[in-house]
């Protein structure tokens, strides 16, 4: 549920860029999801098309980017990709990996014009 | 005049004059708002030496009842002030005040989490200056309250043992962010079919360096090795200071 609020994030993040850009309107936007960050990228693309409703990003692309999660066995130190953050080293079975990759949220660039 | 061919912007002209379509760089975190707030507040928070807690865990796990009993316990040795969040109603924060703990209740709405906005316009409501800690009681809620940081020293996360042993797989963010997890309601463990070994086991699949209290605030247990938690951390935030 806290897709929303992130959603109008991105949106008055744009608004705010696209107006010192004196743009008149924003055609098209690109943001990353890490696997592991805990947002749905079906659920923001639904929310988008709400908040955006008669902003200067009304009817805008919105581009979704998945960065794949990456993980480090604590005890072998193997590197891993991991989708979920429960996940077992397949080199050592060892429960406990940390993350290096995959929590972000990202707001990379947009088309303006 | 048109720095392109140096016409006078004639219209039905062989090039656009108005500027193409342009890509501009943001590169900005989705929370950076959140995260410059929550910054803000952490560093009001250090100029008081005030020790900072954000309490999550789903509806119903206790965290009023445990709040009630440590404030009642160490109001005489220790400064409290408590932020409530929920969705609707005051009746926490009545519960609260009815110790004489200064509390403030924050009501969000439609809103599924707290955030470091509401917290920086809550903590107005207090003297900080004469405050020690600041317990901040989330919405109840394992999914949203884990990606706002509220400026705390530590996220804490509530677990009853009436919810199943498995909650910190299912909510691994949650359980990730927080320091410390309190198992709660342990008085109830011999009527129950709750895997308290397995539990902790999971918890630290998720997150190999959170801490674990078990405890129960009906009967009192383990209350002891959370309130030296809390001393110490008091201690260790003003020692830092120095």
């Amino acid at each position: 549920m806290h897709e929303l609020s992130l959603t109008q994030n991105i949106v008055e993040l744009a608004i705010e860029y696209a107006r010192r850009e004196n743009a008149r309107v924003i055609l098209s936007l690109t943001i990353e999801i890490g696997a592991l960050s805990g947002v749905m990228a079906e659920a923001v693309s639904f929310a988008f098309d709400v908040c955006s409703q008669d902003t200067m990003a009304q009817g805008a692309q919105l581009e979704i980017r998945h960065i794949p999660g990456l993980g480090r066995c604590m005890a072998c130190h193997e590197q891993t990709e991991m989708e979920t953050l429960s996940y077992v080293c397949p080199a050592c079975g060892s429960l406990a990996l940390e993350t290096l990759q995959g929590q972000e949220m990202k707001f990379i660039e947009m088309e303006v014009d | 005049m048109c720095i392109n061919c140096g016409c006078n912007g004639e219209p039905n002209h062989h090039h656009r004059h108005d500027p193409p379509t342009r890509t501009v760089r943001v590169e900005e975190d989705l929370l950076a708002k959140n995260n410059r707030l929550a910054s803000a507040n952490r560093q009001q928070f250090s100029t008081h030496d005030l020790f900072v807690l954000n309490l999550v865990s789903s509806p119903g796990s206790g965290k009023t009842s445990l709040l009630e009993r440590t404030l009642t316990d160490l109001q005489n040795c220790l400064r409290f002030a408590v932020l409530e969040g929920d969705q609707q109603t005051s009746n926490d924060a009545e519960r609260i005040a009815a110790t004489g703990v200064p509390v403030w209740q924050i009501n969000t709405g439609s809103g599924c989490h707290l955030d470091a906005h509401m917290v920086g316009h809550g903590v107005d409501h207090f003297e900080l200056a004469a405050t020690d800690i600041l317990m901040i009681e989330n919405v109840g809620n394992l999914v949203c309250p884990a990606s706002f940081d509220l400026g705390e020293d530590h996220k804490v996360a509530v677990l009853s043992v009436t919810e199943g042993e498995d909650k910190p797989l299912k909510y691994p963010q949650m359980f990730q962010a927080a320091d410390l997890m309190l198992i709660n309601k342990i008085d109830l463990l011999p009527y129950l079919r709750f895997d308290l070994e397995q539990c902790k086991a999971f918890a630290r699949q998720i997150n190999p360096r959170i801490e674990i209290i078990e405890l129960s605030c009906h009967s009192g247990a383990g209350m002891t090795a959370w309130y030296d938690w809390l001393t110490s951390g008091v201690a260790g935030k003003r020692a830092k200071k120095e």
